[in-house]
């Protein structure tokens, strides 16, 4: 059975979702009060938001840098477009490697095309880590940059639902 | 912050899932052996900590709508002032300092990409820099979550 949420809830249902579940006992319930549902209308929606795979994933969402994980950088590699495709999954295989992405290059000003986060808490030890990685895969030659994070002005989800007024972000 | 054992917990076990119940919070108590109302204060505390950003979904970006990395090149004397402007806008997530010509790196997720484009132009005009717009073309590895094991 489809759930019974029409497309306005649904839009606010999401909107919530984006700012994250209440920490009460039962989430849901409180969900429904403000979209005008039910409980069990909002966990059916959002189970089958998860089985269409709308999400990622449904869990505790962190802030690395408050848990001390400091060292925060994003390399980026300039891959010819021949091997980028082997190299971003050799790369998104590897341990330590938390993101993997292929991005274009915008010449003359940026000619790099792959990127990936890598999360520490020194970064010595970051970088150290980086340099065993790309040598493990023969990589080092190939132009590439570490583009470490001094600071951060931001740090929220995503904000992909319509605007909600309930949904600023620090 | 300093992390206690429960906390520790519930990070490590569910960071990249939680049940998709009535009562989660008790779900997850009953799992790792201590009361809902446990896990409630410790989920509080980390957010209090500011190192819990939130309980619930991080978005396919391919599913849920459009979004791109953007990076500016700011002079540094007005990087304060760049950064307030493009966080004020609801699209920007993920605003940060990074060391290169390239300075002020964020994410823009919006319901579509026209939208994106608007914001992108309207960062243009309020900053006068232009924005480098590189969405993801492919994801080779897509997991936010990481492990603990050398948190302090």
């Amino acid at each position: 059975m489809s759930p019974s949420l029409d497309t306005a809830q649904q839009l606010h249902l999401r909107s919530l979702l984006e700012v994250g579940l209440p920490l009460h006992s039962q989430p849901f319930a409180v969900l429904g009060e403000r979209i005008g549902a039910t409980q069990q209308q909002v966990l059916e929606q959002v189970q089958d938001w998860q089985a269409q795979g709308l999400f990622r994933r449904f869990g505790l969402i962190l802030k690395h840098r408050a848990l001390g994980f400091r060292a925060n950088a994003m390399l980026v590699l300039d891959i010819p477009d021949a091997l980028v495709e082997r190299v971003g999954e050799q790369l998104g295989q590897t341990a330590g490697i938390n993101l993997c992405y292929q991005r274009p290059r915008r010449l003359p000003h940026w000619s790099y095309n792959l990127f990936c986060m890598v999360h520490g808490r020194e970064r010595a030890q970051v970088e150290a880590r980086i340099a065993a990685i790309l040598a493990a895969h023969g990589l080092q030659d190939y132009p590439h940059r570490l583009l470490f994070s001094s600071k951060a002005y931001k740090q929220c989800g995503g904000r992909y639902a319509p605007q909600q007024p309930e949904r600023a972000c620090g | 912050m300093h992390l206690d054992d429960l906390s520790r917990r519930l990070i490590d076990r569910f960071q990249h899932g939680l049940p998709l119940c009535a009562e989660p919070y008790a779900a997850m108590a009953r799992e790792l052996d201590c009361s809902e109302a446990a896990v409630l204060d410790a989920l509080a505390l980390l957010q209090q900590a500011d190192a819990l950003s939130r309980v619930g979904p991080v978005f396919e970006h391919s599913r849920a709508g459009a979004s791109t990395l953007v990076a500016l090149a700011v002079p540094e004397e007005r990087l304060e002032q760049v950064a307030a402007q493009v966080n004020q806008h609801p699209e920007v997530n993920h605003n940060y300092l990074r060391e290169h010509r390239y300075n002020l790196w964020f994410v823009l997720t919006a319901p579509h990409r026209a939208q994106i484009d608007q914001v992108l132009a309207q960062i243009a005009a309020e900053t006068g820099l232009a924005p480098l717009d590189l969405p993801m073309q492919r994801a080779y590895r897509i997991d936010l979550g990481f492990p603990l094991g050398d948190t302090p």
